[in-house]
C-alpha cells in the first residue's frame, strides 16, 4: 500500500464486517486496505472513538451497513469533524471490490466511482408466476 | 394513544429502533428527548438523514417534551419517545405525561461504574436509584432489546439484583 492509498473501514452490526471481508478475501485473495469493525457492546462514543483511531489523519472511506444504524451515526459524527473522510451507507460486495481496486485514486474520484459505477442489480419477474421456477 | 413505546437507549435512533421495533409497529415519528441534542442542529440533521422517508424525527429538551408529549399522544400519528438515560425518562414520567405508557430499557452500554445486567444493559448505582424512582410513577418498566427477546420486568431485575 502506498502512502496515498485510501483506507477502507468496514463497520456493521454483528459479524457482518468480518464476514464481508472473509468473502472479499475468498474472491480476491486479499483484504488489504480494508479493516473490519463490529459495534458489539460499544457505546456510540466508544464506536466513534474506535473509528477515529483507525482513520487517523489518512484519507478514509467508512463503509456502513444500515443508513439508520448506530454505526452510521457514529461514522457521520466523526465525519463532521474530519475533512478527509467519506461515509458510504448500504455497503455491498460490488462496492467493496470496486474500492479495493481503485483506492489509489484521489478520494473524490473514488467516491464518484462508488456513486455512479456500482449499482444494485434487481431483476423483475418476466410474468405473473415467474416466482415459482418450473421444472 | 399514539406513543407506542418509550425507550431508554444510549444509541438513540439506530437499527434496533428503526428496523427492529419501528418496522413492526408502523412508525410515523421518533421523538428524541435530550437536552444536549435538542441544541445541536447538525446532529439532528445527521439523524434525520439516516431515517426512512416515511419516519419523521423530532427533537426536544426535557422541559419542552413535557409540553409536547401530550400533543403527540393525542394525534393519529404513531411514534416512539427515546431518551439516552434513565434519569431523563424518570423526569418525564414524574411529570405525568407518560402515565400508563410502557417504558422499555433497550440499550445502556458499559461505562465506568456500570455493571452488566444483560448483554445490552449495564447499570450503575445511580441508574438503579433512578429506576427505583421510576417505579414510583405511573409507568410500567421492563427490559427488552428487540421484539423477539423475552421481556424482563423491573421487579424481576430488582429481585435479581438483591440476590
Amino acid at each position: 500500500m502506498s502512502e496515498i492509498d485510501i483506507q477502507g473501514i468496514l463497520v456493521g452490526h454483528g459479524k457482518l464486517a468480518e464476514g464481508m471481508l472473509d468473502a472479499i478475501e475468498e474472491i480476491t485473495g486479499s483484504r488489504e486496505g480494508l479493516v473490519p469493525v463490529d459495534n458489539h457492546g460499544l457505546t456510540p462514543e466508544a464506536l466513534e472513538e474506535r473509528l477515529g483511531q483507525l482513520a487517523g489523519d489518512k484519507p478514509s472511506v467508512v463503509f456502513v451497513d444500515l443508513p439508520s444504524g448506530s454505526c452510521a451515526f457514529a461514522a457521520r459524527r466523526l465525519k463532521h469533524r474530519t475533512s478527509r473522510m467519506a461515509v458510504v451507507c448500504g455497503v455491498n460486495l460490488p462496492l467493496l471490490l470496486d474500492f479495493m481496486f481503485h483506492r489509489n485514486l484521489p478520494l473524490d474520484e473514488v467516491i464518484e466511482r462508488l456513486r455512479t459505477h456500482v449499482g444494485v442489480s434487481i431483476e423483475q419477474p418476466t410474468n405473473g408466476d415467474s416466482s415459482v421456477p418450473s421444472r | 394513544m399514539a406513543i407506542l413505546l418509550c425507550r431508554v437507549d444510549d444509541r438513540l435512533i439506530h437499527g434496533q429502533v428503526v428496523v427492529g421495533w419501528g418496522a413492526q409497529l408502523g412508525l410515523d415519528f421518533i421523538a428524541v428527548v435530550d437536552d444536549e441534542l435538542s441544541q445541536s442542529e447538525w446532529e439532528q440533521d445527521l439523524y434525520r438523514a439516516g431515517l426512512p422517508h416515511e419516519v419523521d424525527a423530532r427533537f426536544a429538551g426535557t422541559d419542552g417534551a413535557i409540553d409536547l408529549i401530550p400533543k403527540w399522544a393525542n394525534n393519529a400519528e404513531r411514534g416512539f419517545v427515546l431518551t439516552r438515560d434513565v434519569a431523563t425518562m424518570r423526569r418525564l414520567a414524574e411529570s405525568g405525561v407518560l402515565d400508563e405508557v410502557e417504558v422499555n430499557l433497550g440499550g445502556i452500554h458499559g461505562a465506568p461504574g456500570r455493571k452488566r445486567v444483560k448483554p445490552y444493559l449495564f447499570l450503575s448505582d445511580d441508574d438503579w436509584g433512578e429506576l427505583e424512582r421510576l417505579r414510583e410513577t405511573q409507568v410500567s418498566v421492563s427490559a427488552q432489546d428487540v421484539p423477539t427477546a423475552r421481556k424482563i420486568s423491573l421487579e424481576e431485575l430488582l429481585e435479581r439484583r438483591s440476590r
